[in-house]
């Protein structure tokens, strides 16, 4: 047997080694997770509905679902509150936040450190609906928040009912700060003393150095973070519907409250397969995009 | 000199202020859980009492969230990390232009959001008979968490060096074993942080149970909780936040035994290289 023809067969050997090792996931990912994403693009053109007859006659209706989504009028309230809550909570509060404490945690004496992370992690480790009932407490009529302020001689306010969108907005910076504060502290972490050092010999400012110098050097973090935050706060549902259940009337309604209200409790499964491919094709595009980011790091 | 001293405490203060920020709604569900008659406002119980836990603890529905959650949350959590293991190893070790294909799916799958494809899961669990199945909301369970096992688990082997390995065969050791009695226990602080990661994202997951499962006696302690707290109203917050307490114990604990590694685990979705 010649060398290459060896060579061949090892590389052909490991193609199959790793096909069979890498069976089970592929079943289990094809089955529930990749096909179900196919589903949605095939379903949101049918008329399918949960039960009764068009549940087993599903019959093909192009683009009526889409239509009609784009018709509703509730539509633009949803997206307006989708991309509230997404800039607000996701990328003002979160990442604004996230980098704040983790820029001022730097060399800082290592327990306080730990103390500081160890309040922000909890958010992330707090199961969403726990989540939901402590900022639910916290802003209720006579929740602990109307306590303080009436400390100060401060008439109580309903807040769930009057900024319904800020509470749930507030609550969620809590759950999910954690996620940027870790990947700024790694990144920043990762800035030699020696640069910044440097320009404070050639004296830069303090904003200067932050914006010349620290956040040019972060900024594969930051868009990576940008994405990974904007997806997961696309997705979130326990949190909200927990705590208002998208109301009072539609007024923390986002696309994943919609969705499920549409298809789960109006029964308008096409309609609601409509939404989750809205949802689906923001999820894809940002994902591809960090794909990318993440490659050219690399 | 004065000035720097001022200037210097400027962060602690602000980090403090924050710190005290999330510390309070938090606190609210601590305290309240020692009080029977606590309400939503954080107010020092008149006197301290286990009374909540005893009640909740004593609860054979929240029992069986409790039960039912364990069960699925542990099952899904070791199924993860053998299929994950087992799909990141050909990943790591072979050197496949596929691989490096394969790998970036992975990565784009951790980003999709799960609530999207939840109608049509919903959708396929009727027709494959698997809605209120609870080793069917494993399995789905299952296959939204491995896309990050199996990144996070390709990282890890990456760190483990090929020539230890590849000592351990020259010494007639065969390629299970050297994947057992070399990679794994070098592996350990790896797998300990993707089974915190995919055990603290079904556990506390809301979404999927509420949706493929219906009978009570199923349902883990997420959607419970939030039955039970629809069912008993605004009057049993004492023992809303006891139970709230009790099911975050294991999270908890978790955390507690892999804050080091955490980071790490966090850290390898905004870079390659772990």
């Amino acid at each position: 047997m010649t060398l290459s023809a060896m060579e061949a067969r090892k590389q052909k050997n490991k193609y199959i080694k790793t096909a069979f090792f890498f069976l089970p996931a592929l079943l289990i990912l094809g089955i529930f997770f990749v096909g179900p994403m196919l589903l949605t693009v095939l379903y949101s053109l049918t008329n399918i509905s949960l039960t009764g007859a068009a549940a087993q006659a599903m019959e093909f209706v192009g683009f009526r679902n889409f239509v009609e989504v784009f018709k509703d009028p509730k539509l633009g309230t949803v997206l307006w509150n989708t991309f509230l809550f997404l800039f607000f909570s996701g990328i003002i509060g979160q990442q604004v936040l996230g980098f704040l404490v983790a820029s001022l945690m730097k060399k800082k004496r290592p327990l306080f450190r730990k103390f500081v992370g160890f309040t922000i992690i909890f958010g992330w480790v707090t199961p969403e609906v726990v989540a939901a009932f402590m900022f639910g407490a916290l802003f209720a009529d006579n929740g602990t928040l109307n306590k303080i302020l009436g400390l100060f001689g401060i008439t109580p306010v309903s807040w769930v009912f009057t900024f319904p969108m800020t509470c749930v907005i507030i609550a969620n910076i809590w759950k999910g700060s954690a996620y940027s504060m870790m990947m700024f502290q790694a990144a920043l972490d990762n800035i030699s003393d020696d640069v910044l050092e440097a320009a404070r010999i050639d004296g830069a400012s303090g904003p200067q150095i932050l914006t010349r110098i620290t956040l040019p050097m972060i900024k594969g973090t930051m868009a990576t973070t940008f994405i990974v935050v904007t997806l997961s706060t696309l997705g979130a549902f326990g949190l909200i519907y927990a705590m208002t259940g998208g109301g009072p009337a539609i007024r923390t309604t986002t696309l994943s409250i919609y969705m499920y209200q549409k298809a789960f409790v109006a029964y308008q499964i096409g309609y609601g397969m409509a939404i989750a491919l809205i949802i689906l094709a923001i999820g894809v595009i940002l994902s591809l995009v960090y794909v990318r980011l993440i490659r050219a790091n690399d | 000199m004065r000035r720097s001293t001022v200037r210097r405490a400027i962060p602690y203060i602000i980090l403090t202020a924050i710190a005290i920020a999330f510390l309070l709604p938090l606190a609210w569900l601590v305290v309240s859980s020692f009080n029977p008659g606590a309400s939503t406002a954080l107010v020092l119980p008149e006197k301290i009492s286990a009374q909540n836990y005893r009640e909740v603890l004593g609860n054979p529905k929240i029992q069986s969230g409790f039960r039912s959650s364990i069960l699925i949350s542990v099952t899904q959590t070791c199924i993860v990390l053998v299929v994950a293991f087992l799909a990141a190893y050909p990943l790591s070790r072979y050197n496949l232009k596929a691989a490096q294909k394969i790998s970036m799916s992975m990565l784009f799958l951790t980003s999709i959001p799960i609530t999207a494809v939840m109608v049509p899961v919903y959708q396929m669990f009727i027709q494959m008979h698997l809605v209120d199945s609870v080793p069917g909301t494993i399995v789905f369970l299952t296959a939204s968490g491995l896309p990050y096992a199996i990144w996070m688990t390709k990282n890890f082997l990456d760190g483990v060096a090929v020539e230890l390995e590849e000592a351990a065969w020259i010494d007639g050791a065969s390629a299970i074993q050297g994947m057992l009695k070399v990679v794994m226990p070098l592996m350990m602080p790896g797998v300990f942080t993707v089974a915190m990661f995919t055990f603290v994202g079904s556990w506390g997951n809301f979404f999927v149970p509420f949706i493929l499962l219906q009978s009570t006696g199923k349902l883990p302690a997420s959607v419970n909780i939030y039955r039970f707290f629809g069912e008993h109203g605004a009057v049993a917050y004492g023992q809303l936040c006891a139970y709230s307490i009790i099911y975050m114990i294991p999270v908890f604990i978790l955390y507690f035994f892999s804050q080091n590694y955490m980071s790490k685990g966090f850290v390898m979705t905004g870079a390659s290289k772990g």
